[in-house]
């Protein structure tokens, strides 16, 4: 395996919070705690920072954004030599990374900083189809009443379940693990157990999916920072080298649940495969080298799907996968969202998934899986592009 | 029949936008006729409309008539929308065997959402929206 020529050296949040319970906090001082948090967690000074990763079009939920010129100015960042994101949502979170990664590797910045920064006061993400107004191709989804992300992706789940007879046992089984993980956390916004009665009484939103198959409404903010692997070895933590990174997809994916065109399998499926492909191929590992995995969870079963994606599982196999317990923390095979996800610790649109991938390589994780060499962490399942990263071990 | 009968969101809730690629499924929609676009080169349906053919890039499109009977190929039962928690919609989306490769997104109404299922036959029907534009929608086939 080829150590990376990057490292993750730094990460930093918030406190997590319940909608509405960040303010009279703004996105910009949010970000900005996280931003510093990460700089001294990696032991270096806000003005080193001279790159900005972003994703989702360096959105901050609905109707807010991020701006590296207002960063800048409150941080007093004297000069940035990088700014730039990915384009689309939350499907590019753990391709931030990444693309940090080409601003370093490319000679253009040293030392770069991706972040997410989520409030949901002014509208509530899981309603953003209903809050925002029709253009010209979203005019062919909108009418039939799909009003959030959750409600979209009941379509692929139930699909899904119609190809491979997939259970919703199997995405209760998500949910009640990620929340057994979530317990013992102090940042946690769920720490009451989940039981089989909760999950069976909740409420349907989507039918198949009910209530505990949507990720939180939670605010807050999460900054990671990267720099070259040479660099890496001098400061606080132990490097976390980018084994790889990847985003992109394929066109049969393409919109996805905003399109609805794709071919059978696909649209059965998280949009991963040619993520997971190259991914795979660059680190030159399998899924069974694979010792954690974090899985973008805005939705229970697309935990499921990324499953068979990646290949923990054969395709269509990912339901009785899950039911074997084999995503468990404890006594599972392959261990999932450690940190109890978006399901129960919070929702940061995906970046959560990165903070305890690097704890897991650190050793430093709460639930830490014994002997972790290799991490796993994917952005959302969602419009084009997705990604995933791989973080490893410094050699 | 004891479930809430599947319906779909209020007219006057319901908006759309167009351009010059979209705007004769729309105009057809408003004479209730079922139209989608095929590649005048090569012979592709695709929908939503947009400005190329995927397959050969070109932008000539015959606008297909189109027999309004479509298959089920997956749904979700959709309990309350923004504003109006006791809605019951059955949003589907639609296989259309005579634009095979292309598909739409709308509500099958008027129908207890527990017989709805995959592959389910259904057929046409048009419904006022906003600014005099309708939409199609689907009840199952008698
Ligand atoms: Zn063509």
């Amino acid at each position: 395996m080829t150590a990376g020529d990057v490292a993750v050296v730094g990460v930093g949040s918030t406190p997590y919070y319940r909608r509405g319970g960040s303010a009279p906090q703004s996105i910009v001082d949010l970000a900005g705690q996280a931003i510093l948090a990460a700089c001294e967690d990696a032991g270096l000074a806000v003005t080193d920072i001279d790159g900005f990763a972003y994703y989702s079009m360096a959105g901050a939920g609905y109707g807010q954004a991020m701006d590296t010129a207002v960063f800048m100015e409150t941080l007093g960042i004297p000069e940035v030599t990088f700014s730039a994101t990915l384009t689309s949502g939350g499907g590019g979170s753990a391709g931030s990374v990444g693309l940090a990664r080409a601003a370093i590797v490319s000679g253009d910045a040293n030392v770069v900083v991706s972040v997410m920064a989520l409030q949901q006061d002014r509208g509530r993400l899981g309603e953003v189809f209903a809050l925002v107004p029709p253009d010209p191709l979203s005019s062919f989804l909108k009418p039939a009443g799909l009003s959030g992300p959750g409600h979209l992706m009941s379509v692929l789940t139930r699909r899904h379940m119609h190809d491979y007879g997939t259970r919703r046992e199997a995405f209760a089984e998500v949910a009640l693990s990620q929340r057994a993980n979530a317990l013992n956390r102090p940042d946690a916004i769920m720490r009451k157990p989940l039981t089989e009665d909760d999950y069976w009484n909740a409420r349907m939103i989507a039918d198949p999916l009910c209530l505990y198959d949507f990720c939180l409404e939670t605010e807050g903010a999460v900054a990671v920072i990267t720099t070259s692997a040479d660099r890496a070895k001098d400061l606080r933590q132990k490097p976390v080298p980018v084994v790889a990174a990847v985003h992109g997809g394929h066109r049969d994916w393409g919109r996805a649940f905003s399109w609805y065109g794709m071919p059978r399998e696909t649209f059965a499926s998280s949009g991963h495969a040619a993520i997971a492909e190259h991914l795979y191929g660059r680190a030159g590992v399998t899924a069974e080298d694979i010792d954690v995995a974090l899985l973008y969870d805005h939705f229970s079963p697309m935990v499921v799907m990324q499953l068979e994606d990646y290949g923990f599982c054969k395709k269509g196999e990912g339901g009785p996968f899950v039911e074997s317990g084999a995503v468990r923390y404890k006594g599972g095979s392959i261990p999932v969202n450690t940190h109890g996800g978006q399901l129960s610790e919070a929702y940061i649109i995906g970046m959560t998934h990165i903070k305890e991938g690097v704890e897991q390589m650190r050793g430093t994780a709460i639930n830490q899986v014994a002997d972790a060499e290799l991490a796993l962490v994917t952005g959302g399942p969602a419009h084009l592009p997705v990604s995933g990263l791989i973080l490893g071990q410094a050699s | 029949m004891s479930a809430a009968l599947a319906t779909s969101l209020p007219a006057e809730i319901v908006q759309i936008t167009t351009d010059a690629y979209t705007e004769p499924f729309w105009l057809a929609a408003k004479e209730d006729r079922l139209v989608a676009p095929k590649c005048a080169d090569c012979g592709t349906f695709r929908l939503p409309p947009t400005p190329f053919c995927p397959e050969c890039r070109s932008k000539a499109v015959d606008w297909t008539e189109l027999s309004g009977r479509a298959e089920v190929f997956s749904y979700s039962v959709v309990h309350g929308f923004p504003g109006l928690p006791d809605i019951t919609l059955v949003a589907a989306v639609l296989d259309l065997p005579d634009a095979p490769g292309a598909r739409l997104i709308g509500n099958i109404v008027d129908v207890d959402p527990a017989v709805v299922h995959i592959g389910m036959p259904v057929t046409v029907q048009f419904s006022t929206i906003s600014d005099g534009w309708k939409v199609p929608q689907f009840r199952p086939l008698d």
